[in-house]
């Protein structure tokens, strides 16, 4: 049963119409204590990560290692349990110490991928101190899309273990005409690791 | 009719009330690309809201791909208006720059990119360069536009896309500037610079 309004409809089929509410679904926060991984699975607790939204959004809340000085990487999944998809990325960084001896802008070779099936570094050098931490925004455009290759977007800021801030902008594409069911968090060499994963769909 | 809950009016007239807590984000229209040359969004027009109702404007670009032109040349690009879309000719001064990195890892680059930079040009301001046509290949992205409707202030807009790029590239394209007008701007168009838009979704937001 629908709801209308003066000739306009609000509510039917159990979905609120466009232009009524926030197109900005909350779909599932995950909360890493002490984690090896972390994952959203289309169709595992409560996770939506199909064709049902045109962009998803994790944010990163307060990643912070339990080992010091590791990456934090993600990777993609076209099976649920193969996370080896080939990726072609980009990545540059600003950077700042707190003692002001060292800044910069420059390209960052070692964390980009040409093809590779491994993961994408999000956050370089990740401190493990008590305050240390890093945070993240990350897009993911049509993940269940089969005609093209899926790209992303995404932006961190990491209070590195040498106490420097470190800006990371990575962006590329996942290169399989096949849907992207899921995505993994972890960190480098497999140290566990604290944070709060916020998976969003933009409608 | 409305509908009105323990004496609160919940909606009326085709709109929620304003009390209702309704998020922030709102959709407002989704176009999608089929051989189109130009896809635009008019304030008043096909239910377009792209006035002083909202402070900002996100545009989502998912998935945008080009019908013809598989160079270094091509490039998907917008422009803007103050008079309802009868021209798309503001001035505007923006920057841009990119991050690159090819397939077979023999190329890197992070670069300011001049000839995609305008200085008081009333053309249109690329978004990308170099897509490619390839069935897999598209770019998808961002724009966000500030306070269009303002009269006093020129308007800001940030973007970034990545690219699969026809030489088989990832770039990473960041773009701002502001139309230099204190004119309101009410209306927005996308085309690519060559051919047409072949396929893409595009779909406005207002940010309350």
């Amino acid at each position: 049963m629908g709801l209308i309004s003066d000739g306009t409809t609000v509510f039917d089929a159990g979905v609120m119409a466009s232009g009524f509410g926030s197109s900005l679904t909350l779909i599932k926060k995950s909360t890493a204590s002490s984690a090896g991984s972390l994952s959203f699975m289309n169709g595992s607790n409560g996770v939506v990560f199909d064709s049902t939204y045109k962009e998803y959004i994790i944010f990163i809340t307060n990643w912070n290692p339990a080992t010091d000085n590791k990456n934090g990487e993600f990777s993609f999944s076209t099976n649920g349990s193969n996370f080896g998809v080939a990726k072609t990325t980009t990545n540059f960084r600003s950077t700042h110490e707190e003692d002001a001896t060292e800044s910069g802008l420059s390209y960052q070779t070692s964390y980009d991928l040409a093809q590779s099936t491994g993961n994408q570094i999000i956050c370089e050098g990740m401190g493990n101190g008590a305050d240390e931490n890093s945070c993240a925004i990350l897009h993911i455009f049509d993940p269940g899309n089969t005609t093209f290759v899926k790209h992303f977007i995404c932006q961190s800021s990491t209070m590195a273990h040498n106490n420097k801030t470190h800006n990371d902008n990575v962006s590329g594409y996942i290169n399989t005409t096949s849907a992207v069911v899921g995505i993994k968090f972890e960190c480098e060499s497999g140290s566990q690791f604290d944070g709060i994963f916020t998976l969003y769909g933009v409608s | 009719m409305g509908l009105i809950s323990n004496g609160t009016t919940l909606l009326d007239a085709g709109a929620l009330d304003s009390g209702v807590a309704t998020g922030a984000m709102t959709l407002i229209k989704t176009l999608t690309a089929s051989s189109d040359g130009t896809l635009s969004f008019v304030h008043g027009a096909s239910s377009v809201v792209f006035d002083g109702t909202y402070k900002e404007y996100i545009f989502k670009f998912i998935n945008m791909h080009a019908s013809t032109d598989n160079s270094e040349a091509q490039e998907f690009e917008f422009n803007v208006s103050i008079d309802g879309g009868s021209n798309y000719n503001v001035a505007k001064t923006t920057t841009t720059f990119r991050s690159g990195h090819n397939e077979t890892d023999t190329t890197t680059q992070l670069s300011y990119v001049g000839s995609y930079d305008l200085a008081q040009g009333t053309g249109f301001q690329g978004l990308t360069e170099g897509d490619g046509i390839d069935n897999d290949q598209s770019c998808s992205g961002t724009i966000h536009i500030y306070n269009p409707a303002d009269t006093t202030f020129v308007k800001h807009y940030m973007s970034n896309f990545n690219v699969y790029r026809h030489n088989n590239f990832s770039a990473n394209w960041y773009t701002a500037g502001y139309a230099n007008t204190t004119s309101a701007v009410n209306a927005i168009r996308f085309k690519y610079l060559g051919g047409n838009i072949d396929s893409g979704t595009i779909k406005m937001y207002g940010i309350k």
